[in-house]
């Protein structure tokens, strides 16, 4: 039995300690947000949060993160704890950066562990953070704008609430859920 | 003959969500004309394209067509609500299951906006026209006092309202009338077509929580992953299961049928591991031992294959379109050009590898797929379960998102291999395909040789024109004889050259097939806009001209070509030659558009270069430039710009979207693009021997849109093809090294 802390709740997985955490996510799981695009850590489709760090879930083994906290798009939130509302997805929807949708969690997810690290990346640094995060439908344009744009929006918020950093994980603690 | 039906009187209310409708309206957009039939004989059970309306006013619109990025469903409900008079706030968007009352499903080739826009019209207009009769009705005044506005209908002189929901009711009592006599809105009066509405999937997308083929979950559902034969025709001579077996979590190990040529849309055959998890399916299948009988197609070697095309269009080939006689000719040697242009074997690559869930009882089966073509599928399963005529719809298809598909996802070799595993297996079963089998067992833009002469004219022009090209044909598909491309494939970029030229000879060689050809994003124009493009760049630089005057010149007079006049039966991608020409000066228009906007005439330091292409393709014109950059052997790629003109404009953004997107494409296969094939196998396997382009290769790109009037052509594929010669054209200006053989990673790096 593997205990992981999972978008801020504790859960026990009795799985083959050598899965990797993708396969748990979305077969345990059922959290689909989370997808396969090349099972080689090459493509970042499948790209989560590890203690809020982006990891590529596709090669990481469940036994590899016991007792550690994993954040996936279903858990990406706001600093209120607003599901759905980081920094990040609000500047993916104003730029409508998707297209087919199927690799921007792991863009987001990439993108949010870029502004917790950086809360004001420079174009290089937005452009190294990303490039392990394919997207075949040609998104990088709208991806950048949204970065920038989330990175200046957060720090708006981060000055008028005090708060350190720019993209906050979802803590259901404080939802009492 | 488009029939228009009431479905709420027959109580007929079957798509998901819409039960609480009070006002159901159906539509049947026949195949082609041929195929129509009169309204008074369609049946209830028999419609298909809905709008319905509840009484609290929602509306509920069916999208038949296949989404896979490009936003078709949000346009093809916009152009419904728009003529429906619809307020986009109260529109709710439901997935069509393959059904062929819906008319065509088939998304690809560009054309759920250019060939159905006026019928997608009609469903709309028909369904304002009752609710605005039904409020006529109650009011007891003329029809000509009322109009529908925004989910109401208006009484116009007293300002009176009724809700769409208030009427719904009253509508559905009513026959709705002949979709021809409804007039449609003149484009001026267009409140959401051309306007940038929410986007249907955007929310959902945003929190993880859009749902493609790979994301389907079910009770007691089986993963199956498949080891195919590496070579195509290969066959399982025998294999060894025992040790997957002992992986805990394998339930089954499953030997699939052999599928003989031709090979169409099958499955390739091969062995199935079925487990309870994916990892267990991942583990159980590298322990699986198969002996393969590779048959005859083992001995192919794409380079030598390659070559051998080249040296092919240097011969003189089969007429496919002749004016004058280049042939009877003596050329100046100083004053021509011929050039020999090559690309490889390119392959799709969606972000979602293909992916179907099957669930089979007896003769019904349930299907959950994302697919380009959902009836094709279905007829396909349907025939695999040996299923008569009038049991066709024992098959449900349910239509999921596709997470790119660019041409892949038409094929439903995915969907047959679930269907046969869960039918063997009587469980649920869920196929996925990792990027290895994506990659090495894919449908692929097939390697071609294009060659091209000219001679240059004292008017800065050419004449004495020759084009050829050599590939195996998509036609192998079916026959496995095949050796020649169809007149539709040739259409593509290929005898429409819409140049002022007095000779003319374009050329078809015939080759034989050895992997399994498919459509990728805007086909042979693929090859054949490489070699126009590229082509009409030398000749500017023999001629020492701007490009963009070689080819205002070649292009000369305004004018409508029509290709068939040299003998060449010209489809025009299945439109009207009349409401969509090949119109010289629209082309004309773009190739100074691009040239102004991207300032292509600039001085640039000396490494650095632009390069500009042009080709009208599925209706539309595209122009592209590009501005690149040679450092130490090294090409960077800085800026980008395409210009459209693709007609009437339904989602002005995701036109721009899938324009930036074809920048992108084009540049993945430019600069990187290549599957070879050593003894029959593909020889690449995932993204770090497949590259495709990555964000720090992405450059600053510029979508410019034509405002135009004429009526809309394709979007998803036109961007890709002048692309590709836009970059290495550019290269050529940059470093003087001219790009014939695709691509440019095996002379530069990128």
């Amino acid at each position: 039995m593997i205990k992981i802390t999972l978008n801020n709740k504790p859960i026990e997985l009795d799985v083959d300690p050598k899965m990797p955490l993708l396969y748990a996510l979305r077969d345990e799981l059922n959290l689909t947000g989370t997808k396969f695009g090349c099972g080689a850590g090459q493509c970042g489709a499948c790209t989560v949060h590890h203690n809020g760090k982006a990891i590529r879930s596709c090669i990481t083994p469940i036994s590899a993160i016991s007792e550690q906290a994993i954040t996936t798009i279903e858990g990406l939130a706001d600093d209120k704890g607003n599901l759905g509302e980081s920094a990040v997805q609000q500047a993916w929807r104003e730029f409508k950066v998707p297209q087919c949708g199927y690799c921007q969690s792991g863009q987001m997810m990439s993108a949010a562990a870029l502004l917790k690290a950086i809360p004001q990346p420079t174009e290089q640094q937005i452009i190294e953070h990303m490039q392990g995060n394919i997207c075949r439908c040609g998104t990088y344009k709208r991806i950048k704008a949204a970065i920038n744009s989330a990175a200046s929006n957060s720090l708006v918020t981060a000055k008028s609430s005090k708060s350190t950093s720019g993209v906050e994980i979802f803590d259901a603690s404080k939802q009492g859920a | 003959m488009n029939s228009i039906e009431n479905v709420s009187r027959r109580g007929f209310l079957k798509v998901a969500g819409i039960s609480s409708s009070a006002f159901v309206l159906g539509i049947n957009l026949p195949l082609s004309a041929s195929q129509a039939r009169s309204s008074t004989a369609t049946q209830s059970h028999e419609l298909n394209f809905f709008v319905s309306i509840a009484s609290d006013s929602m509306v509920t619109l069916v999208c038949h067509r296949s989404e896979m990025g490009q936003g078709i469903r949000t346009s093809v409900p916009q152009i419904i609500a728009e003529e429906l008079e619809a307020d986009w706030a109260k529109v709710a968007v439901v997935q069509a299951k393959a059904d062929k009352k819906y008319g065509s499903q088939g998304t690809a080739g560009s054309a759920s906006i250019r060939n159905h826009f006026t019928s997608i019209r009609q469903i709309g207009a028909v369904a304002r026209e009752m609710l605005e009769q039904a409020a006529a009705n109650i009011w007891k005044v003329e029809r000509s006092a009322i109009k529908a506005e925004k989910h109401f209908v208006v009484h116009t002189a007293t300002g009176q309202r009724i809700s769409f929901g208030e009427l719904a009711s009253h509508a559905a009592k009513l026959t709705p009338p002949d979709s021809k006599t409804i007039k449609l809105k003149s484009n001026s009066d267009f409140s959401l077509i051309g306007k940038d509405v929410k986007l249907v999937d955007l929310d959902d997308i945003v929190a993880g929580k859009a749902k493609y083929a790979q994301d389907i979950q079910l009770p007691n559902m089986l993963i199956a992953t498949i080891v195919r034969p590496p070579v195509v025709g290969g066959s399982v001579e025998s294999f060894d299961a025992s040790e997957a077996l002992k992986i805990k979590g394998v339930v089954d190990v499953i030997k699939l049928k052999p599928r003989p040529l031709p090979v169409t849309t099958n499955p390739l055959s091969g062995i199935a591991v079925l487990a309870e998890n994916t990892w267990a399916a991942i583990e159980g299948r590298k322990q699986l031992k198969i002996k393969w009988q590779h048959g005859d197609k083992q001995s192919h070697s794409s380079k030598a294959f390659n070559k051998q095309l080249a040296k092919q269009v240097n011969q003189q080939g089969e007429t496919v379109a002749k004016k004058g006689d280049v042939y009877n000719h003596s050329y100046d040697d100083k004053n021509t050009l011929e050039a020999t242009y090559t690309v490889p074997y390119i392959h799709h690559a969606p972000m979602e590898t293909p992916a179907a869930t099957a669930i089979v009882e007896g003769k019904k089966c349930t299907i959950w797929a994302g697919t380009q073509n959902p009836q094709w599928a279905k007829g396909n399963v349907a025939r695999e379960l040996s299923l008569d005529k009038d049991e066709q719809d024992n098959v449900e298809l349910n239509v999921t998102l596709m997470g790119g598909a660019f041409g892949r996802k038409s094929k439903a070799d995915y969907i047959i291999e679930a269907v046969e595993l869960a039918k063997a297996s009587k469980r649920p079963v869920k196929v996925i395909w990792s990027r290895e089998d994506d990659i090495q067992h894919g449908f692929y833009h097939s390697t071609s040789a294009n060659y091209c002469k000219a001679e240059l004219t004292k008017q800065g022009s050419a004449d004495h024109w020759i084009s050829r090209n050599a590939y195996p044909p998509i036609g192998w598909l079916w026959n496995p004889d095949a050796k020649l491309p169809s007149d539709s494939q040739l259409a593509l970029g290929f005898g429409d050259i819409p140049f002022a030229l007095n000779n003319l000879s374009i050329e078809k060689h015939a080759v034989d097939s050895f992997v399994r050809p498919g459509w990728v994003r805007s086909v042979a124009c693929i090859n054949n806009g490489f070699a126009l493009g590229s082509f009409v760049d030398e000749l500017a630089v023999k001629a020492m001209l701007p490009t963009r005057q070689m080819w205002l010149n070649l292009l000369g007079a305004d004018r409508h070509v029509d290709p068939n006049k040299n003998g060449f039966k010209y489809s025009n991608y299945n439109l009207d030659l009349t409401a969509h020409p090949v119109d010289t000066k629209r082309m004309k228009n773009l190739i100074n558009l691009i040239s102004d906007k991207a300032k292509v005439e600039q001085l640039l330091p000396e490494n650095q270069g632009w390069g500009i292409s042009f080709l009208r393709s599925f209706g539309s014109f595209v122009a592209a430039a590009t501005k690149v950059e040679v450092v130490n052997n090294k090409v960077n790629v800085l800026e980008m710009h395409t210009a459209v003109d693709c007609g009437i404009v339904v989602t002005p953004d995701r036109v721009k979207a899938q324009m930036e997107g074809a920048m992108i494409f084009g540049l993945s296969i430019a600069l990187m693009g290549e599957i070879t094939v050593e003894n029959g196998q593909v020889q690449q396997s995932n993204f770090h021997d497949y590259p495709v382009t990555r964000i720090n290769q992405a450059p600053e790109l510029h979508v410019h849109i034509v405002e135009s009037d004429a009526p809309p052509g394709g979007i998803g594929e036109p961007g890709v093809p002048p692309v590709a010669p836009s970059i290495t054209n550019a290269i050529y200006h940059a470093s003087k090294t001219r790009i014939r053989d695709l691509p440019v990673n095996k002379i530069f790096s990128v």
